[in-house]
């Protein structure tokens, strides 16, 4: 049971946002600048970087919706499972392995990131912006993984919920229509 | 010196926030309403939790510049920001406040530490929901900021009179307002 009287019937993040609309507009807005907008790294690789931190972070419902919004994107889920499970042997970029190391250092705490990874992701090709955005996605997910945690939310098991909202996701990102 | 080219002279996080506008504003935004708009817990209570979250995180930046916004809004009293840093349970802050810094903790270490027992403590000495919401988001928000600033290892000069005179400014004007110095104005609409 969530810890606060949360709207019922609405998982994960969607019953934080639905019951303080006033934060819940930020968050939703730096989501959408940095996984959906236009950006030189893939909407597909954003998602894993998030899907990543929040299966480091142990949290359910941020790993399984971004897992399912990255899989969308990439069309399959077999590559979110590998970055999950051992990112370095993932088929993915050597760019990409150095920015999700980047990520989880920026997991454990930001201290962690040091010179040689960042000359490691510059030496595979990733450019300042991308490495801000990398280190802005990890520590954006430790917000929001603590915050669907911490409330106590409502987090189901149900893979066919996870699958229509990464492709809602996908296709419309993070802003609340209006 | 700093992982990547940020821009020279601006510390912490508005180096970062003066690289990448698009994404200071709704960063902006979020700490202004958790932080400075008008709200059941006072901006000094809510500075303090920023606070005692960025202490944990040992992010000098964060806890150097949000201890002196809570500062500024508690009449100057510096020695209130170290008790609170060193021992909130012994501070002269409220039981509420206290249960909301247990709390707040909790999250800093992660979501699924804050217990039913917490937030029952918290609401018998009054929090009320959105209380004890803004106290889980603010910790969040700063396991956020302070893994920003320092992931990026930005400039963090040792120097508290610069601390004390951005906190007074922030403290009077807040976030949105205090960061059109060093960010450029917004293109388009917003």
């Amino acid at each position: 049971m969530p810890h606060i009287d949360l709207p019922e019937d609405l998982p994960g993040i969607s019953a934080g946002f639905a019951f303080r609309p006033g934060t819940a507009k930020p968050m939703r807005d730096l989501a959408h600048i940095l996984l959906h907008e236009p950006n030189s790294l893939t909407p597909g690789e954003r998602e894993l970087i998030a899907t990543y931190v929040s299966s480091q972070n142990d949290c359910y419902f941020c790993q399984a919706s971004h897992g399912s919004v990255a899989a969308c994107h990439l069309g399959s889920g077999e590559t979110v499972k590998q970055v999950k499970a051992d990112f370095e042997s993932a088929p993915v970029t050597a760019k990409m392995k150095a920015l999700l190391a980047i990520a989880g250092k920026v997991q454990q705490g930001g201290k962690r990131v040091s010179a040689e990874d960042v000359a490691r992701a510059r030496e595979e090709g990733a450019a300042d912006t991308e490495i801000h955005d990398t280190v802005l996605i990890a520590a954006a997910f430790c917000m929001y993984n603590r915050y669907v945690d911490g409330l106590g939310t409502w987090q189901p098991r149900d893979e066919s919920m996870y699958a229509q909202m990464g492709r809602h996701l996908a296709e419309h990102g993070y802003r609340k229509p209006e | 010196m700093p992982h990547i080219a940020l821009p020279e002279g601006l510390p912490g996080i508005r180096g970062a926030m003066a690289f990448r506008p698009e994404t200071a504003m709704p960063l902006n935004e979020l700490a202004e309403i958790l932080l400075f708009g008008p709200h059941s817990l006072t901006p000094g209570e809510r500075e303090l939790i920023a606070t005692y979250v960025s202490s944990l995180n040992d992010c000098h930046f964060c806890q150097s510049i949000h201890g002196a916004i809570a500062a500024a809004h508690l009449d100057g009293d510096e020695e209130l920001v170290r008790r609170v840093k060193a021992d909130f349970q012994h501070a002269s802050i409220s039981d509420k406040l206290k249960a909301l810094l247990l709390i707040s903790g909790k999250v800093q270490r992660g979501g699924k530490n804050v217990t039913p027992q917490d937030v029952e403590q918290a609401r018998s000495r009054g929090a009320t929901d959105v209380e004890i919401h803004d106290a889980v988001l603010i910790a969040a928000a700063f396991c956020m900021y302070n893994r920003y600033v320092d992931g990026l290892a930005t400039m963090q000069p040792r120097d508290e009179a610069m601390y004390r005179e951005r906190g007074k400014i922030v403290a009077r004007e807040g976030y949105v307002q205090g960061s059109k110095a060093y960010l450029p104005s917004p293109a388009g609409a917003r």
